[in-house]
Order: structure tokens, then C-alpha cells, then sequence
């Protein structure tokens, strides 16, 4: 499903260049809008109530709700207390994953070769972005995650595989904040599989607030 | 854990700290089983099993005989190395005290004493709070003797008869674990009284995984899973390992 919504007319637009963390806070109403410019990036994110950062994403809660464990159009990101953050308006992609997590230096280790641990990865720069934005945040605070425009397909029979992308150059994501969400969000450097096409590239973000 | 037999009631919870090398063994006693499971480094339960980390390495959605629970350090808190049921979920998550009165009307301890419904959230968040641990803690979880079957499309479905009477697994663990346990009904489960089985938990010492281990060399991931997790062991424990 497509968005009316004008980029023109955004109140925040941003560029984040792969392996660059961020975040921000919604409010109740606001449309947030995430894209991928050239196509095949991952975009690990995580969302939390910003008046209650306990109350956090929950990727368990989320596929459960929907029966289902792909992400699109009408998707409730539900919480870990089991109410909607935000919910997806419209998605030019067609599936998101949440069951893939987030890369981090010790998985490279096991994952690819126990040298690999001085490369980047998206939980550093998600404790990064948590640590400059403070209250304490930490790993403690980093649960399951979706990971937007990456392809994480489960067969009937349980194998789980990563897949070349779904996504293409210029597809988006958009969403409706439903309360106040803080958004953090690792534009992923993974280069040790295909999700990123082995070439992170930047997104776009935009945001137009409700009032 | 010294050795020894524990015995769950249906809708009991249940923690306790596994040294390195004990095994726990859960019985599926009445054969229709969910046990919802949470594990921590003893020592510093700020690593703690990992959903996505167990999935990535071993390109599977669920776990059985042969596979390995990763930590968010990427070492191996505890393997696999029997199970006789063959499938135990890994996302779907738990139930919490809403779902249940919904399916099952209201099952508070002022009218039902000790049969009172009891739930996978809050029993786990009895246990975490034991152990200084609370909400944060409460990351995607292990589902023991559960199967949600994923259609092609993505969709999900409770699979009935996925466990059977007597069905076991067995989990060796690779580091000291702290293990924490709901025997509480699944929230896709259909069945609708509230009657959770028994479940039966045994401890046992044993030997290190050898080098010819099953677990260990199920996927080359879990060779490095297991190169991690034993130096960590060697730097922390002082432990001579015998590689």
C-alpha cells in the first residue's frame, strides 16, 4: 500500500548513512516514514514508550497478535505490555522481519570466523545511540528487533534462512505513531551476508507531526 | 543445583542456578506440555539467552536434539543433547494474566485458592524478581514442548500432539545458568479449561561435551559457539579445559 503523505511538506527529513545510529521521539498521531534510497538495507529498529521506556517493542508480542511473523501494511507493533506503538499505514516493500535480531560483534564471531569481531555492527551502534541518549540505557534494553526491508523467510519445516532482499531502490515503510515512541534505529553495516547486499547504503527519514 | 528430582504442578514456576556440566532434564509427564523458559549467565545475568543469536547460527526456527541456546555474548549457555519430543518453540512468546481470563474466565486466588490461574508473565516475573531481575529481563523466551507451525505465507498455527506422555528433553549446560521456568498454558493453546500438566525436572552431574560432542559439531557456528563459551570458562572459572 502507497502514502498520500507529500515528503515536501515533512517536518523532519534526514538521511542516515549505513552504520550510523539514531533516534527520536513520536508523538501520538505522528507518521514516520522510512526509506530505503538505493535499495536491499536493512534497518534495525526498536521502539519504546518514551514515557515509560520499560514498556519496549516485543517481537514475540507482535507475531503473536497477528499470527503471523512478517511485518507490512497493518501490522500493530505491539509492546511488551501488549498494546500498539505504532502501527504500519502503508509499505511499497511487502515484508519486514522480526526474528532476525541485530548483528553484534560476537555473533560475527560465531557466525562467520572468531577474527571477525573488530567489524562493525548494529548493536554497538545501538548502545552508542543509547548511551548518548542516557537514562540509563543499556544491552538490557536491547530486545528482539525488527529489521525493516530485510527478508527472513521460515519454511514449514523450520529452517530459517537470510534471503537477498525484497526491497528496492526508493521502497518505504511508513508508520503511525498510536502513543509517545522513542525510535532507535541502526542503519545495519552487516557485510558478512546478503542482507544489506553486501553494500550498506544510507536511508531517509521523515516524519510529519500530527499537531 | 545439588542433584535431585523436582515436581512442577501444573501452573507452577520454578528458578534455579545450573552449574556448567549439570543437565536438566524436563518430563512432559501428561503429554500436553508448556514449559516457558528464560536463561541467564549466573555470574552476570545481563547476557542472557538470545532468540535471534540461537536462530542465525543454526538456521532453524525451532529447537531439538543437536542444537545449542546462544547468549547475547555469543557462547553457548546450554545444548540440546536428547529430546524426545522434537520440536520446542522459539517465538511465539508467553501469555500473560488478560489472555488468560479471556480464555478462561476469572481465575483469581480469592475464589480458587491454590488452583487460581496462574500465568506465563507474571510467574516469570515472580522468579526474575528473586533474582534482582524484572520487566527488561523478560526478553523472547523458549517455549519447551510447544510447536506453532509457520505457513508458507508466514502465518502461524498451533500444532496439537506435538509432545506425548513421557516425552523429555534433555539440556546440558556449557556455562553456569541461571534457569528460569512457567508450567503455564500457551496462549495459542485452544484448549480451553485451564488444566496445565505436571512436569517433572531432574538435575544430574556429568562431563564436559566432549570433543566429538553432537551439539558441538552440528554447524561450524557452534565450534566457534563452543571455542567462545570454553575461554570464557578458562578466563573467568580458572577452569583447565581439556582441548
Amino acid at each position: 500500500m502507497t502514502s498520500d503523505l507529500d515528503p515536501a511538506a515533512a517536518d523532519l527529513d534526514v538521511t542516515l548513512p549505513a552504520g550510523e545510529g539514531w533516534t527520536h521521539e513520536l508523538g501520538p498521531g505522528d507518521l514516520f516514514r522510512i526509506v530505503d534510497l538505493e535499495g536491499n538495507q536493512a534497518v534495525d529498529t526498536l521502539f519504546f514508550n518514551s514515557r515509560d521506556l520499560d514498556e519496549r517493542y516485543s517481537a514475540n508480542e507482535t507475531i503473536r497478535g497477528q499470527r503471523n511473523i512478517y511485518l507490512t501494511t497493518g501490522t500493530r507493533l505491539l509492546s511488551t505490555e501488549g498494546r500498539p506503538l505504532l502501527t504500519i499505514v502503508a509499505d511499497t516493500c511487502g515484508r519486514h522481519d522480526t526474528l532476525g535480531g541485530a548483528c553484534s560483534a560476537e555473533s560475527n564471531q560465531v557466525r562467520y570466523d572468531l577474527a571477525k569481531k573488530y567489524m562493525h555492527n548494529c548493536r554497538d551502534t545501538f548502545l552508542l545511540a543509547l548511551g548518548r541518549y542516557g537514562n540509563g540505557m543499556s544491552k538490557r534494553d536491547l530486545p528482539s528487533n525488527i529489521n525493516f526491508f530485510m527478508n527472513v523467510p521460515v519454511t514449514p519445516q523450520g529452517a530459517l534462512t537470510f534471503e537477498d532482499g525484497v526491497s528496492g531502490p526508493a521502497r518505504y515503510v511508513e508508520m503511525r505513531a498510536e502513543t509517545h515512541v522513542l525510535v532507535l534505529i541502526s542503519n545495519c553495516p552487516q557485510l558478512n551476508n546478503p542482507c544489506n547486499g553486501y553494500d550498506p547504503t544510507p536511508v531517509r527519514l521523515l516524519i510529519w507531526r500530527k499537531s | 543445583m545439588t542433584s535431585g528430582k523436582v515436581t512442577l504442578r501444573g501452573g507452577q514456576a520454578w528458578s534455579g542456578r545450573l552449574r556448567r556440566n549439570q543437565h536438566l532434564v524436563l518430563t512432559d509427564v501428561e503429554g500436553r506440555a508448556c514449559v516457558s523458559a528464560l536463561f541467564y549467565n549466573a555470574r552476570d545475568p545481563l547476557e542472557r539467552y538470545n532468540m535471534a543469536d540461537t536462530l542465525k547460527a543454526q538456521f532453524t526456527a525451532f529447537l531439538t536434539t543437536g542444537r545449542v541456546l546462544y547468549s547475547d555474548m555469543g557462547r553457548v549457555l546450554c545444548s540440546v543433547v536428547a529430546d524426545g519430543c522434537g520440536w520446542h518453540d522459539t517465538i511465539t512468546g508467553v501469555g500473560d494474566a488478560a489472555g488468560s481470563e479471556a480464555r478462561f474466565g476469572a481465575g483469581g486466588y480469592q475464589k480458587l485458592r491454590n488452583e487460581r490461574h496462574r500465568n506465563a508473565r507474571d510467574n516469570l516475573l515472580v522468579e526474575l524478581g528473586k533474582h534482582g531481575l524484572g520487566k527488561r529481563d523478560l526478553v523472547a523466551n523458549l517455549n519447551f514442548f510447544v510447536r506453532v507451525g509457520v505457513g508458507e505465507d508466514g502465518s502461524l498455527a498451533w500444532v496439537s500432539g506435538n509432545s506425548h506422555p513421557g516425552a523429555a528433553v534433555d539440556l546440558r549446560f556449557e556455562m553456569d545458568t541461571l534457569v528460569v521456568l512457567s508450567n503455564t498454558p500457551h496462549p495459542l493453546d485452544p484448549a480451553l479449561a485451564y488444566r496445565p500438566p505436571t512436569i517433572d525436572l531432574i538435575v544430574a552431574d556429568g562431563p564436559a561435551a566432549p570433543q566429538d560432542d553432537r551439539c558441538r559439531l552440528s554447524r561450524p557456528e557452534n565450534g566457534r559457539g563452543f571455542a567462545l563459551t570454553e575461554a570464557y570458562i578458562a578466563e573467568t572459572c580458572g577452569e583447565e579445559t581439556d582441548r
